[in-house]
């Protein structure tokens, strides 16, 4: 069995700062990591790839650096990695991205059949939750979003057994492979790397594709060319006009300040008052 | 803070950024309108309530596109539709729609779109409106912006100005589909208001045939589990909420908030940090990585009032906060802030809303 892992380089989002005055975002000192949501598609392909064997292939589109995103997969125990690199690929939205990300794949496919591909739900960054969808629609792929568990794989059948996550409750849809999986956070812990994986993945020679390698047919579909949308303003959120009216416990005992908010909100908002009362149990 | 970083598009890397003469001919505002077991998702009403907003402005008509089986209420949910602003649906009717699926409600998003010629069209942030959007954008070829907080008319080329958060809310960015059609986009339930209904209103519909059979579609539906009722938090659409913070400290103390949220006929609504810890459900997090909420009153406890969760509750008429910090972020744009301890203050506020409101319930009796 052969599985495609899609990860996405981030930066860490916890650290990213915005600067006060001009609105742009400081990324210097930022560290990048792997988007958080890939590590659960990569932990649920490692364990078909424990219950079936085969070999687990990673792809990501990103620049040079993203290189040690796609070796810290192969320190979980990933067995190969492509990155898709060139210069003409950036200022991709996700129709670009799914098409660059689907013909690699395609090539990747050459040297041997996939079965299955896998994506986060989505990133942090960007945090659109489109590209998966949109590589399955490109590789005719039968689409399984937000799964949340594998319930069954007959690889003589080439059939998957998959729980969704849909509005209300949790759909059980059965396909064939080859097929597209967004797995759902959550949903298992990522292994800990032992130390013999993390020396093997320091010296993995990934494999970097420009857009030949990567088999693009078509230029006018990559990078900001090939993106529909385009970004035409990036702001600060207004601050509201007036801040809170403040009490404090210093100057009034807890008993005056209840009172005096409890009093407030119910002048100012009556029907606020009428629906507690209608369906408060006191 | 201003628009700081004003940037106009300009036809950068030999990108065309003019609407080609073939795609003028798209006209209308469309709203595809989900439903489930026979009730549509109230973020398709919201989303009406823009899409009207939207098709005034252009001078043009809005529409729903309700797909389902045979044995759907689908004109029922079609009637809903017209009360909350849609002057048609586009209705397709086919036993293979029964349940969402994406390979046939793909087929017969892009299959009426490519018929019909919408300019814009407008889905639910959900698992079923994400998925179906990013496949029909993908088969048609055009740009899909996700998880709006606004949509406006540019007013000099007519496009869509579809603005996100991005970085958690600490930026937000204005998004535009200029050369390609149809402009689409998806907005998070209770982002925007409930449009007020009026069932006087009626519409046309447009009745449309899918053309595919059971045996044509690969991914079948085997059971559908539905999540148990007493589990079910409906954080989004709760009137009232009581959320606390790590500064509660304790999961003990954090009773407090149900305390209080049972007075209030209230739900209880979180920070991430806390459900980090485990003292509530995941489903109880308010926030950019949580629920969006809409409540009527906002009560938060021991809450700082990071970017990432006043983008989820931003949206409340009323938001009380009680925090020890008098400079926290949360009074920035609390309405009323209370400075103390929670734990001093939350069992004193608790009694006197019990107190107002077995008062006021004698004097309506
Ligand atoms: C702030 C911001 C807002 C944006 N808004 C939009 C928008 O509204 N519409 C739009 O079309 N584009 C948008 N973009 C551009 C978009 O982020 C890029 O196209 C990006 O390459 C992929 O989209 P995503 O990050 O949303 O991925 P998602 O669609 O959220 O990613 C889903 C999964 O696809 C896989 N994946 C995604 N990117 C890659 C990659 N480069 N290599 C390998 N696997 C990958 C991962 O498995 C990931 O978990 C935005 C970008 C930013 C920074
Ligand atoms: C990618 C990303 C996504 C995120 N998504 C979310 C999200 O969806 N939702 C979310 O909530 N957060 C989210 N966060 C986390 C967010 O940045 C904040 O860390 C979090 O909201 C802070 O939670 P808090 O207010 O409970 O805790 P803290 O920030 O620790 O604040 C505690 C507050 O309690 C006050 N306090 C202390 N003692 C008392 C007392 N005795 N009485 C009253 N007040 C007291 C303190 O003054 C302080 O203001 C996200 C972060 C990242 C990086």
């Amino acid at each position: 069995m052969h599985i495609v892992v899609c990860i996405k380089q981030v930066p860490d989002s916890a650290q990213i700062r915005v600067h006060p005055v001009t609105n742009t975002i400081m990324r210097q000192g930022v560290p990048a990591i792997v988007n958080p949501y890939d590590l659960f598609a990569l932990e649920e392909a490692l364990r078909l790839k424990d219950k079936f064997g085969g070999k687990v292939t990673m792809l990501c589109m990103g620049p040079p650096q993203a290189e040690d995103a796609l070796k810290k997969c192969i320190s979980f125990g990933a067995d190969d990695a492509v990155l898709v690199t060139d210069r003409s690929f950036a200022g991709a939205d996700t129709l670009a991205t799914s098409y660059a990300l689907a013909a690699a794949i395609r090539q990747i496919g050459k040297e041997q059949k996939v079965d299955i591909v896998f994506t986060g739900k989505q990133t942090i960054d960007g945090d659109t939750a489109q590209v998966g969808p949109g590589i399955a629609k490109r590789l005719g792929l039968q689409l399984l979003t937000y799964v949340s568990r594998i319930a069954d794989l007959d690889l003589e059948k080439d059939t998957i057994t998959v729980e969704r996550r849909a509005e209300g409750g949790v759909q059980v849809l059965q396909t064939a492979v080859p097929c597209l999986i967004t797995m759902l956070e959550g949903t298992n812990e990522m292994r800990f790397a032992p130390l013999e994986n993390m020396i093997h993945a320091a010296r993995y020679p990934v494999r970097k594709w420009n857009k030949e390698a990567a088999g693009i047919e078509d230029v006018t579909k990559i990078g900001l060319k090939g993106s529909p949308t385009v970004v035409s303003k990036v702001f600060g959120p207004t601050p509201r006009a007036e801040k809170a009216l403040m009490q404090s416990v210093e100057d009034a005992t807890p008993r005056d300040v209840s009172l005096n908010v409890i009093q407030k909100i119910f002048t100012q908002h009556p029907t606020l008052e009428r629906d507690i009362l209608a369906k408060a149990s006191v | 803070m201003s628009d700081a970083e004003v940037k106009k598009p300009a036809a950068r890397g030999g990108r065309n950024l003019e609407l080609p003469e073939h795609l003028k001919a798209y006209k209308g505002v469309w709203v595809f309108i989900e439903h489930d077991r026979g009730e549509a998702h109230s973020v398709s009403w919201e989303l009406l309530g823009e899409g009207r907003k939207l098709a005034d402005t252009l001078g043009v008509s809005l529409s729903g596109v309700i797909m389902g089986g045979p044995d759907e209420p689908l004109d029922a949910i079609a009637k809903e539709a017209y009360s909350f602003g849609a002057e048609a649906c586009y209705i397709v009717r086919d036993p293979v729609l029964k349940g969402y699926r994406n390979e046939p409600f793909t087929k017969g998003m892009t299959d009426l779109v490519n018929k019909y010629q919408p300019e814009i069209v407008l889905l639910g942030a959900t698992t079923m409106g994400r998925d179906l959007a990013g496949s029909v954008a993908t088969t048609l070829a055009t740009g899909l912006t996700a998880d709006c907080t606004e949509l406006r008319i540019d007013p000099a080329t007519r496009a869509l100005a579809a603005t996100r958060p991005t970085f958690g809310g600490s930026l937000l960015c204005t998004i535009m589909t200029l050369a390609y059609r149809p402009q689409m986009a998806t907005v998070r339930p209770r982002v925007m208001r409930m449009p007020d209904s009026d069932t006087s209103r009626s519409g046309t519909v447009i009745e449309d045939s899918l053309g595919m059979i059971e045996t044509d579609i690969v991914t079948k539906l085997l059971d559908f589990i539905a999540d148990e009722n007493s589990n079910k938090v409906n954080l989004a659409y709760a009137d009232i909420i009581v959320s606390g913070g790590k500064g509660l400290k304790t999961p003990d103390n954090f009773k407090l908030i149900w305390d209080l949220a049972k007075v209030l006929g209230a739900e209880v609504g979180a920070t991430r940090p806390v459900v980090q810890s485990g003292w509530v459900d995941a489903e109880r997090q308010v926030g950019q990585t949580g629920k969006t909420v809409r409540p009527k009153l906002y009560i938060a406890a021991g809450i700082s009032g990071a970017i990432q969760h006043r983008v989820g509750m931003e949206g409340a008429d009323v938001i009380v906060a009680i925090n020890t910090d008098a400079n926290a972020p949360i009074f920035d744009f609390a309405h009323h802030g209370i400075v103390g301890n929670a734990m001093q203050v939350l069992p004193v506020l608790t009694d006197t809303f019990r107190e107002h409101i077995a008062l006021r319930s004698r004097k309506a009796a």
